[in-house]
């Protein structure tokens, strides 16, 4: 199937939050992974042609990646 | 010794404390003469209708709208910033936006009041027009929620200019780094920018090149830095805004002159560059 480009950029982010939580210590790496997962299993059910949400969302993924994805956390809940 | 201090405000607060039981009688006294004659006559109730931006993050699917809020203008302060917390505290606790200081020094509350970015807090409630009021956040700018703009890059970008005095000869004194009065006349119309933001987002350039291109609020910024006599890296700074993007996307659209709610001129300390750029 061919994804459009928000799709791919969807797919992206969410690829990018599962190798960011690689980087974080092995017995916490679950809980990052859970967290992304369900992150984006909360809007599984959005339109997709809600663009103008989508791509708030996008934006909102990518702040909150930046946020956790620095070295000083070590743990989520 | 602080028992000594101690002592001595108890003795003013009584003081105080008897002059102020003096005054109630007087008080009483004129009302009661006054309400023979007078009647309080309720004033008019002058009603003034508000449409503002409302998006809420936690529903992205739905879209977003203006809710309209009706007030009485006699129980109201003067300004738009009077009447949005007037609407939070009584109407709708769930409206969003951004104040601190309400008296313009913090440019917290800058949104876009009828057409025009302003300040909240400086701008007043246009009593003798009967229209609405339409405010909505600050133009292209990602939304938060209702009225909270997104002003991460803006920081950024503020940021990346190196807003700080760089040095590397000490001060002749060892104490601190001096400047002529001329010299410091230079910074009056720069020093006083708050970075509301009002200015970049009224600028079209700013609207199409916010990525690499600076804006009116932070070459202002810059131009403070490049005029300040004890700086020592004019050089450096004038270099980093050698290129297309970062000043030369101004067209001198002066949008960003009209909206300053401080009253300054980015516009002229954009020339000011250019020139500065143009002697070296």
């Amino acid at each position: 199937m061919r994804l459009s480009g928000l799709q791919r950029e969807v797919l992206a982010l969410y690829r990018r939050c599962l190798r960011e939580s690689r980087k974080k210590p092995e017995s916490t790496r679950a809980h990052f992974e859970q967290f992304a997962r369900t992150e984006f299993a909360r809007n599984l059910a959005l339109d997709k042609r809600d663009f103008a949400a989508i791509e708030f969302l996008i934006r909102k993924g990518r702040r909150q990646l930046e946020t956790y994805a620095s070295p000083g956390i070590k743990d989520i809940h | 010794m602080s028992a000594l201090r101690t002592s001595s405000s108890r003795v003013l607060g009584a003081s105080f404390g008897a002059r102020a039981a003096m005054l109630p009688t007087r008080a009483a006294f004129t009302r009661s003469m006054a309400t023979v004659s007078e009647t309080p006559a309720e004033p008019e109730p002058r009603l003034k209708t508000f449409q503002i931006y409302r998006w809420n993050p936690d529903t992205p699917s739905e879209k977003p709208r203006m809710q309209s809020y009706t007030i009485d203008l006699n129980k109201t302060g003067p300004m738009i910033l009077d009447a949005i917390i007037r609407i939070k505290n009584e109407q709708d606790p769930t409206l969003t936006f951004r104040r601190s200081c309400r008296e313009g020094i913090c440019g917290s509350c800058a949104m876009n009041i009828n057409g025009q970015n302003t300040l909240a807090c400086l701008c007043r409630i246009p009593a003798e027009s009967s229209a609405d009021v339409k405010i909505y956040p600050l133009p292209h700018t990602y939304v938060v929620k209702d009225l909270v703009p997104d002003l991460t890059y803006f920081y950024k970008q503020y940021k990346s200019i190196k807003p700080y005095l760089q040095r590397d000869t000490p001060a002749e004194d060892g104490k601190e780094y001096r400047q002529s009065k001329e010299d410091r006349k230079k910074l009056d119309g720069l020093y006083e920018c708050i970075l509301c933001a009002c200015c970049s987002t009224s600028c079209p350039s700013y609207w199409w090149n916010s990525e690499e291109y600076l804006g009116p609020a932070i070459l202002l910024q810059s131009y403070r830095w490049l005029a300040d006599s004890r700086d020592e890296r004019t050089a450096e700074r004038k270099l980093n805004l050698e290129n297309n993007m970062s000043l030369y996307r101004c067209h001198t659209i002066l949008n960003c002159t009209k909206a300053c709610p401080k009253g300054l001129n980015p516009g002229k300390a954009i020339a000011n560059i250019k020139l500065a750029m143009n002697s070296s």
